[in-house]
């Protein structure tokens, strides 16, 4: 497949439409064909219609829940029908509370759903495209395709992305050597050229899927990097949470943004620990004032998990485990945790030791929140949870872009196509269409279209010819 | 200067495209000459005894599904005949016939001598005759004009045509025959780009002096097919080929004398083939290379001559022999023609639109090698089409193309008009992006309704054609329609057949997908029709390939919306100031048809793409407010 074509075909596309970390309501917006189709398949209206039930235009309640079941977020959702949107085509927008957070989440759920990113300028290009847009913005139109794709690949040339490509770009290799061989095979049937077994095909493709997997795994690095990493304290009151936060805060006086949500009496924390930038959620009782002490931690600590990548309990270390303390604890099993005994300074009731079952050997920290010991191994763990063990700061290839990180998940579903097919002994012919759909993919990102590039190593690799 | 005649369409050359073009012409109704420079070497075969292979036996295919003649002449001349590629897919299986040279020659040169209204002249032409844009005929070395409404080019290799053997260069066309030195300067000077490429040929060699104990032999498939779906050829006697291999002492020898050879000493100005490259490349560029195969195949039955398939070269011919001579089988061999290298002008094709007619110079078609390609099919393929559209034109319909989906045909053609070539542009299976809707078992399924449009397939082809289509719509309606109940019955045919037991809900169609059934296996158990193997096939290929086939109609259906967006011809790309200056430049010169074919062009963007589209929206709305 080539894959210059696809970028302008009338696909279903999706983009967040309102800049990111401003203003409380960001909006999803999704066109296209199955627009309806990939709304109504993320959203959950309250009263358990469908979307489609509404009359056209009609702001609806209701939820957003990914794969798993669990809610994203509480939206508001409005589906327009072409010709009367934006793009002039079938519309569904999603506003939602606009933390970049559960925007970004959204938006992946809707590529899921069968949208792909909107390349820049996309829906203006489709609403003139469609009669929407009055003549005289035409050169403004084309101004942004042409200014976006300029910034486009002045984004490329840098050095995270450029590693990207490269790193990309090798794999991309690792297929056509194996596509390359192939089509020499079936275009020179009669000349002796050595031709590579189910089983090496097998073991190749194999590998290249595993490089796509691990820079897939390393998405998920570059979206802490890119939008934080969600962390959540918890722990039963008096432990020292908020002596905790104020530690780390003070670790690192970079403090993005501090702000209260209006809808969900929400507080974000956003600081940076060990260059790691990290979104603190909790509710508004975590930092224990004098006036309001909390009563009960669980229901707390139930409800701030939910949203965390990362869970902190944290447990005074100079009294016994209590009953809420195992509770809590009982609460972040199967998840991301680390456990920190505070108030090592105060001597210790030495309670790592009544750590029982699966915690024996979870991560514990013991630190003192109230004179900072402790604290630089907390980082260093901090990093090699989100870096990985053997990885340092910086030298990483991180996918940072939902559009790469699309287009990698494509050719890796392409790859397996192709290993089932190979797995069934499917002819080359038939495998050979999921491969170059694979390349293709990795193609997008580096730029490379693959016909001609087969061809000419067909021949620079082979002897071939009457 | 005196006007001899006046035709509808002229031909000028008579090879593979020539044959096509003139005949598809005249069998359309149109007055038609075809000019050779040899009444004795029409439709020759210069260079390999054999016709097809991956993607050329797919164009054969095409050519003849649409009412070309290659397929039937091939069959005819076929000494032996294989299917390649069988266990690598439907899509990629190719035939590959060996061709009595001679035969094939004899069989074209008999077809377009009775031929009703195609008069075949030997004639050297030596002008273009344009007049306001328009071609208007051809001047011949005699001084005789033959007026003409349409010229197609298919001059083949012969324009200012150079033979190379290692020192020695002289103005020649292939096999001693003369060069055409004028006509170039006639193209150049009414404003045609001329490129100047290169091909050459292994040397023959004497069949009794060859000892087949030290190689192998390479025997034709003992099942009988044809290229053609109406031959009815239902035996063949076959003669083999034989494989034997090049060893150190042969590179040895070459390596020695690589400074006599025309490819390294300067001598050759044209650029070559990758796919074919002379011995002497194959040595210097794959110096790893412990030995090179190659193929000894006759040329005919009636002659000694074998070609030596591999050996192409520009060294001496004493050279040649004396590296031949190291080679297992050909230690004693007798050479009968030297190998040599040839170049050539033909024209740039992107100065052409896909239906093969000159963009500046109205009614001027060019097909074949003269448009940059090489290979006998490939020329035949654009024969047939320039033929086609040259009577198209003067009958003042819409010209006939053919989509990159349609067939090779249609990737073939868009490729040159669209991309260029800086080689000669060799047809190969990975080229095609819907290969797996490309394939050879149904290029009538394809094309022939096409053919019957245009007026080139008879009601014999039409009635054989549309009797296959029935019984196959018919087999696929009822195998998708039984459902095989799970009973004791079933279970034992099931077991019969041999493949796992069926799951509640199956058609005999679903059975059929699997691997390890087959339409014969099925058939005997469930008391379904005997068919024709033809059709049997289609069935299995169609219940085998389903899901892939749909996958890839989906990427067509998609690729086509970009096809149907046009551009107009009078768009000013130079103007449009967002547009990149390459893609500007580009655009300019290829002048492309449609959003998808501008999608092709090297140099072209997405974000060009999208402007494009932009500009060409501000247009249709200017042009409407207009209205």
């Amino acid at each position: 497949m080539e894959n210059t074509a696809k970028q302008y075909q009338e696909e279903t596309i999706s983009a967040v439409c309102t800049a990111l970390g401003e203003g409380a309501i960001g909006i999803i917006r999704i066109s296209g064909e199955n627009a309806l189709a990939a709304g109504e398949a993320i959203f959950k209206a309250a009263s358990g219609r469908k979307l489609a039930d509404y009359p056209v235009n009609t702001l609806v309640y209701g939820h957003v829940y990914d794969a798993d079941g669990s809610m994203v977020d509480e939206v508001m959702a409005v589906y327009m029908r072409g010709p009367h949107s934006y793009t002039a085509e079938d519309v569904v927008e999603i506003q939602c509370h606009g933390g970049v957070r559960s925007l970004q989440k959204i938006l992946s759920l809707s590529y899921a759903a069968g949208a792909r990113p909107a390349e820049p300028g996309e829906f203006t290009k489709r609403a003139f495209l469609n009669g929407r847009i009055d003549l005289v913005q035409a050169e403004a139109v084309m101004d942004i395709i042409k200014s976006r794709s300029d910034a486009a690949l002045k984004v490329a040339v840098r050095q995270q992305e450029g590693q990207l490509s490269s790193e990309v770009r090798g794999l991309r290799k690792e297929l056509l050597d194996v596509i390359v061989n192939l089509e020499a095979v079936i275009d020179y049937p009669e000349d002796d050229i050595e031709e590579m077994t189910f089983a090496s095909v097998l073991d190749s493709v194999n590998k290249t899927a595993e490089g796509v997997n691990k820079l897939l795994a390393n998405a998920h690095t570059g979206k802490i990097l890119r939008e934080g990493l969600r962390v959540a304290i918890i722990g039963k009151p008096n432990v020292g949470k908020s002596s905790f936060l104020n530690c780390l805060l003070k670790e690192d006086r970079a403090i993005v943004s501090e702000y209260a949500g209006t809808t969900r009496d929400v507080i974000e924390e956003q600081f940076l620990l060990g260059g790691i930038p990290i979104v603190l959620a909790d509710t508004a009782g975590i930092r224990e004032t004098e006036d309001y002490v909390e009563r009960i931690g669980v229901e707390k600590s139930r409800r701030i998990l939910n949203e965390a990548e990362l869970a902190i309990v944290v447990l005074d270390g100079s009294a016994l485990l209590s009953e809420e303390d195992f509770e809590i604890l009982e609460l972040v099993k199967g998840r991301s945790y680390v456990i920190i005994i505070n108030k090592s300074d105060l001597g210790s009731a030495n309670i790592k030791n009544s750590l029982n079952g699966e915690f024996k050997n979870a991560p514990v920290i013991e630190l003192s929140a109230k004179t900072g010991a402790g604290l630089d191994v907390f980082t260093g763990w901090l990093q090699k949870f989100v870096y990985g063990s053997d990885k340092h700061l910086g030298d990483g290839i991180y996918v940072q872009n939902a559009r790469h990180e699309n287009l990698l998940k494509n050719s890796l579903a392409s790859m397996q196509d192709a290993l089932s097919a190979a797995e069934a002994q499917m002819p080359y012919d038939c495998i050979m269409i999921d491969l170059r759909n694979a390349a293709g993919f990795l193609g997008e990102i580096t730029g490379d279209t693959v016909r001609d590039e087969i061809i000419n190593e067909i021949f620079s690799k082979f002897c071939i010819g009457k | 200067m005196y006007i001899t005649d006046n035709y509808d369409v002229i031909v000028v050359g008579a090879g593979h495209a020539g044959v096509e073009a003139a005949l598809a012409a005249a069998r359309l109704g149109g007055k038609t000459l075809l000019a050779t420079l040899s009444m004795d070497n029409i439709a020759l075969m210069p260079c390999n005894p054999s016709v097809g292979g991956p993607a050329k036996g797919h164009l054969v295919r095409e050519i003849d599904a649409l009412g070309g003649e290659m397929g039937i002449a091939a069959d005819k001349a076929c000494i032996q005949m294989r299917l390649l590629n069988t266990g690598k897919g439907y899509a990629v299986q190719a035939l590959r016939a060996q061709e009595d040279k001679p035969f094939y020659h004899t069989i074209m040169k008999q077809t377009v001598e009775n031929q009703d209204r195609l008069d075949v002249k030997q004639l050297m032409i030596d002008k273009l005759l344009v007049s306001n844009g328009e071609v208007v005929g051809v001047e011949a070395e005699t001084g005789e004009v033959f007026e003409a409404k349409c010229v197609i080019l298919a001059t083949g290799t012969y324009l200012r045509a150079r033979i190379v053997y290692g020192q020695v260069n002289y103005e020649s066309g292939p096999n001693g025959l003369r060069s055409a030195n004028k006509l170039s300067q006639s193209l150049l000077e009414n404003g045609l780009e001329l490129m100047r490429f290169k091909t050459g040929t292994p040397a023959r060699i004497d069949a009794r002096s060859l000892d087949y104990s030290k190689m192998e032999i390479q025997s034709g498939d003992s099942k009988l097919r044809n290229f053609s779906f109406i031959s009815s050829i239902t035996e063949r006697s076959q003669v083999p080929c034989w494989l034997t291999y090049t060893n150190e002492k042969t590179h040895k020898i070459i390596r020695d004398n690589l400074h006599l050879s025309g490819m390294f000493n300067g001598m050759i100005e044209g650029v070559g083939p990758r796919y074919c490259p002379s011995i002497e490349s194959k040595i210097v560029r794959f110096a790893n290379k412990e030995r090179h195969q190659l193929f000894i195949e006759p040329e005919g039955l009636r002659t000694n001559e074998m070609y030596v398939q591999g050996m192409s070269s520009s060294l001496p011919a004493d050279v040649q022999l004396k590296f031949m001579q190291t080679i297992p089988g050909l230690e004693n061999c007798r050479m009968m023609r030297a190998g040599y290298a040839i170049d050539y002008d033909c024209l740039d094709p992107l100065q052409l639109k896909a239906s093969l007619e000159h963009k500046g110079i109205s009614g001027l078609f060019s097909a074949g090698q003269s448009n940059g390609t090489s290979g006998y099919e490939e020329a035949a393929a654009q024969g047939l089409i320039a033929g086609i559209n040259a009577m198209r034109k003067i009958n003042g319909q819409e010209p006939f193309i053919l989509g990159r989906s349609d067939a090779y045909i249609g990737v073939l053609i868009d490729d040159l008009v669209t991309k260029g070539t800086n080689e000669p542009y060799r047809m190969m299976t990975s080229r095609a992006e819907y290969r797996l809707l490309l394939r050879q078992d149904n290029a009538d399924l394809r094309l022939t309704e096409k053919g019957r449009s245009i007026g080139l397939v008879n009601d014999e082809r039409y009635e054989k054609f549309t009797a296959k289509r029935t019984l196959l719509e018919r087999i696929i309606h009822q195998l998708s329609t039984s459902n095989v109940a799970p009973n004791a019955e079933t279970e034992q045919k099931i077991k019969n057949i041999g493949t796992a037991p069926v799951r509640p809900g199956m058609t005999l169609l679903d059975i059929l997908r699997r691997g390890d059934v087959t339409y014969k296996k099925l058939a005997a158990e469930f008391a379904l029709p005997e068919l024709p193997e033809v059709v049997a096939e289609q069935a299995e290929i169609f219940a085998k390939y389903e899901g892939y086939i749909n996958k890839q109609k989906q990427e067509v259906e998609r690729a086509l919306k970009l096809e149907n967006k046009l551009i107009p011809q009078d768009i000013d790309y130079h103007a449009i100031k967002e547009l990149s200056s390459e893609a500007a430049e580009k655009l300019a010169k290829i002048k492309p048809v449609s959003i998808g074919q501008a999608s092709r062009i090297s140099g072209v963007s997405p974000a060009d793409i999208n402007v494009l589209m932009i500009v060409l929206e501000v247009k249709r709305r200017r042009e409407q407010d207009n209205e």
